[in-house]
C-alpha cells in the first residue's frame, strides 16, 4: 500500500486526468468563467443593484421555486414509475418504458406548446380544470407542470437500475423478521433507493433550472409573477442591456452551484454512510 | 415448536414442483430436505416460511393450522442462500432489526435491543465486527450474521435455505459443525435445504430424500445411507454399484439380463460391500482386475465383469494380503446387496447370488 502513490495498479492516470481537465475546461469551465470576467467590470454596487431588483428577485423565486417544486413531484412519482416498470409485468411494458424518454428527445419547445394548448381554459384538460377554479396555463402552476414534463426521465432512469439490483429475498428477510410492507419500504428498500433518488432528484432540478423553451410557452410571462430568470435574461439581451443579462446569469450560476454542491454533498455523505466506507477509511489510517 | 405439512401440492404451470408432500418434524429436531436441484426442496421450505402458497395441503406449527398465516406472523427464522442482509445498515442494526419493527407495545427498550443484540453477535462469536457493513464481511461472517439476525426474534421455527452453498469448502465444514452446536442449544425444530449428501448427513438428525417434487425416504443418516429405500436413493448417497439381476420366483441371479426385459431388476451394493477373493466360491463373480488406486485409508479396485466395471474398496490389510495386479483374474462377492424391481425393494432375504459363475 505504500507504494500505491507512486505506483497505480490502473494505467494512464495522468494522460486521462488530463484529458478530462482540458476537456471540462474548454467546455464548461473557460465559458463560465469568461462569463464571471465580464460581470466583474460593474461595481459591486452596481452588480448589487441589478442582482436585487425587485423583477430579478420575483424572477429567481419562480425559476428555483418552480424548479423545485416540480423536482420534488418528479422525485415521488418517477420513483413510483420506475418501481412498476421494474416490479410488475404488464402487458405493453416495453412501450411505456420507450415513452418514459420521450420528454428527452422532444424539442422543449414542442412540449411547452402541446402543454399550453392542453392546460389552456379551453383545451382537453383546462376546460375541466377551470370549473374547479384551477388555472394551470399561464400561471406559475403551469411552470411546473411544464418543468415536471422535462425532468421525469432523469429520476425513472437513475432510480430505476438501483431497484432492479434490489434482490426479491431482502424483502423477503424483512417479512419473516416481522416487518410490515411499510416498513419494509420505509427501513429497507427506501434507504437502499435513496442515493440514487437523490441523484434523479439533483439532475430532475438542474435540468428544470435551465429550461427555457417549454416554459416560456406555457408561463404567460407575467413580470413578477410568472417570469423565469432565463427569459428576464433573454428579454434583457433584446434590450441591448447586456451586463444586466450577465449578472443575473452570474447570480443564477453561484445559486445553481451552491445548491447543486449541496446535494452532492448530501450524496456523498449517504453513499458513504451506506456503503461504510468510512470505517474502512478509518481502519486503513 | 414442531412443523407438521400435510399433502403439501404445488404446480408452477405445468411443472409439478411438489407432489402430495407430508412430513412431520418434531421439536428439537434438525431435519435436511436433500435431493437434486428441481426437486422441489426449497419450494417446500418456503411453503413452510409462508414465502409461497401451496395449491393444496396445509402446514401445521405446533398443531395448529398455519396455511394462510402471512410470513411475518409466523415466527420463522429465515436464513438465505445469499445472505440477503440489509446493506445499508450495520451489522448490528442488522441483527436488530426484528426487534426495532416490532409494534411498539412490544417493542423492548433501546438498552434492551443493545444487551440482546450484543449477546447474539457474542454467539455467532462476530461482536468485534458491530459497526461494519455487510459488504465489509467475508462470506461467512455474512451467513452467520444472517443466523444471527434470523435468531434476534426467537423464531419458532428455524429454516435455512442451501445455507452453506456459496461458501468454500473449509469455512463450509466449520460452519456445519457450528450450526450443528447452535441448534442443540436452542430447542428449536430446525429445517435446512442442500444437495450436498455430505453436509445432510453429517449434520441432520433425519434427513429427507427428495426427488421430482415426492419424498423418496426420510430417515436418521445412517438408514438412509446403509437402507436406501430406492434406487433413486441409493444412486444420490455416495458410489454404489449396479448389478443387472434377472429374477426367478425367490432367486436373483446376479448376472446380465437383457436391459428392459419385463422381469428385470437391479442389485445395488455399495463399494466396501463387495469383498475380493482369489479362489472361486459360490456366488461369488470372475472379474478382471483393471485399476488399483491406493491413496488414503481405503484402496480402490475397479474391476471389470463381462464388461461392466465395477468399484470396490478395500481397507490397506487386506489390500497388502491380497497383493493384487493389474490384469489378474479375482473373485468378487458382495456382502450385502438390495435389490429393487423398478421402484420396489424386494425382501432381501430371498435373494443368494444364484450361478453366477
Amino acid at each position: 500500500m505504500r507504494h500505491s502513490s507512486s505506483r497505480r495498479v490502473l494505467p494512464g492516470f495522468g494522460l486521462s486526468l488530463g484529458y478530462a481537465l482540458v476537456y471540462l475546461s474548454l467546455l464548461v469551465l473557460i465559458p463560465l468563467g469568461g462569463l464571471v470576467a465580464r460581470s466583474t467590470q460593474l461595481s459591486p454596487d452596481q452588480f448589487w443593484d441589478i442582482a436585487t431588483s425587485s423583477r430579478a428577485l420575483a424572477a429567481y423565486k419562480v425559476s428555483f421555486g418552480c424548479a423545485l417544486l416540480a423536482a420534488v413531484v418528479n422525485a415521488v412519482f418517477g420513483l413510483i414509475v420506475a418501481w412498476v416498470l421494474v416490479r410488475y409485468e404488464f402487458f405493453g411494458k416495453k412501450l411505456v418504458d420507450a415513452f418514459v424518454d420521450l420528454p428527452f428527445a422532444l424539442p422543449t419547445a414542442v412540449a411547452g406548446i402541446t402543454l399550453t394548448t392542453l392546460y389552456a381554459n379551453t383545451g382537453w384538460v383546462g376546460r375541466f380544470l377551470e370549473p374547479l377554479g384551477i388555472k394551470v396555463a399561464f400561471t406559475p402552476l403551469g411552470i411546473v407542470v411544464a418543468l415536471i414534463f422535462i425532468g421525469i426521465p432523469f429520476v425513472v432512469r437513475t432510480v430505476q437500475p438501483v431497484i432492479e439490483d434490489i434482490e426479491a429475498e431482502v424483502e423477503e428477510a424483512a417479512a419473516t423478521l416481522g416487518a410490515t410492507r411499510w416498513q419494509t419500504f420505509t427501513r429497507v428498500l427506501f434507504p437502499a433507493l435513496f442515493p440514487a433518488l437523490l441523484t434523479g432528484f439533483t439532475l430532475a432540478f438542474a435540468r428544470a433550472v435551465g429550461e427555457y423553451g417549454s416554459v416560456i410557452f406555457i408561463a404567460g410571462n407575467m413580470p413578477m409573477v410568472s417570469e423565469i430568470t432565463p427569459l428576464l435574461i433573454i428579454s434583457k439581451l433584446e434590450q441591448y442591456d447586456l451586463p444586466g443579462a450577465i449578472v443575473l446569469a452570474v447570480v443564477m450560476l453561484v445559486i445553481s452551484f451552491v445548491l447543486l454542491l449541496t446535494i452532492n454533498l448530501l450524496q456523498w455523505w449517504t453513499a458513504n454512510r451506506h456503503s461504510g466506507r468510512h470505517v474502512d477509511a478509518g481502519a486503513q489510517a | 415448536m414442531s412443523i407438521e405439512v400435510k399433502n403439501i401440492t404445488k404446480r408452477f404451470g405445468s411443472f409439478t414442483a411438489l407432489d402430495n408432500i407430508s412430513l412431520e418434524i418434531p421439536t428439537g429436531e434438525l431435519v435436511a430436505l436433500l435431493g437434486p436441484s428441481g426437486c422441489g426442496k426449497t419450494t417446500l421450505l418456503r411453503i413452510i416460511a409462508g414465502m409461497e402458497s401451496a395449491d393444496a395441503g396445509a402446514v401445521f406449527f405446533h398443531g395448529e393450522e398455519a396455511t394462510h398465516v402471512h410470513t411475518r406472523e409466523r415466527q420463522v427464522g429465515f436464513v438465505f442462500q445469499h445472505y440477503a442482509l440489509f446493506r445499508h445498515m450495520s451489522v448490528f442494526e442488522n441483527v436488530a432489526f426484528g426487534l426495532r419493527v416490532k409494534p411498539r407495545a412490544e417493542r423492548p427498550s433501546e438498552a434492551e435491543i443493545r444487551e440482546r443484540v450484543m449477546k447474539l453477535l457474542n454467539l455467532v462469536q462476530l461482536d468485534w465486527l458491530a459497526e461494519r457493513y455487510p459488504s465489509q464481511l467475508s462470506g461467512g461472517q455474512r451467513q452467520r450474521i444472517a443466523l444471527a439476525r434470523a435468531l434476534a426474534v426467537e423464531p419458532k421455527v428455524l429454516l435455512l435455505d442451501e445455507p452453506f452453498g456459496a461458501l468454500d469448502t473449509q469455512v463450509r465444514k466449520e460452519l456445519r459443525r457450528w450450526l450443528r452446536r447452535l441448534h442443540d442449544e436452542m430447542h428449536i425444530a430446525s429445517v435446512f435445504v442442500t444437495h450436498d449428501q455430505e453436509e445432510a448427513l453429517e449434520v441432520a438428525d433425519r434427513v429427507v430424500v427428495m426427488n421430482k417434487g415426492r419424498i423418496e425416504q426420510i430417515g436418521t443418516p445412517d438408514e438412509v445411507y446403509s437402507a436406501p429405500a430406492s434406487p433413486f436413493v441409493y444412486r444420490f448417497l455416495g458410489n454404489v454399484n449396479v448389478f443387472r439381476n434377472r429374477v426367478h420366483g425367490q432367486w436373483a441371479e446376479v448376472d446380465r439380463a437383457p436391459e428392459g426385459a419385463r422381469d428385470e431388476a437391479l442389485a445395488f451394493v455399495r463399494p466396501h460391500d463387495i469383498e475380493i477373493l482369489r479362489e472361486a466360491v459360490a456366488g461369488g463373480l470372475a472379474a478382471r482386475i483393471q485399476h488399483v488406486q491406493a491413496i488414503g485409508p481405503l484402496v480402490r479396485v475397479e474391476v471389470d465383469h463381462r464388461g461392466e466395471v465395477f468399484e470396490v474398496e478395500l481397507t490397506r490389510e487386506r489390500h497388502e494380503q491380497l497383493a493384487l495386479q493389474g490384469g489378474e483374474t479375482v473373485w468378487i462377492r458382495p456382502r450385502s446387496l438390495r435389490v429393487f424391481q423398478g421402484e420396489q425393494l424386494l425382501p432381501a432375504q430371498h435373494f443368494d447370488l444364484g450361478a453366477g459363475i
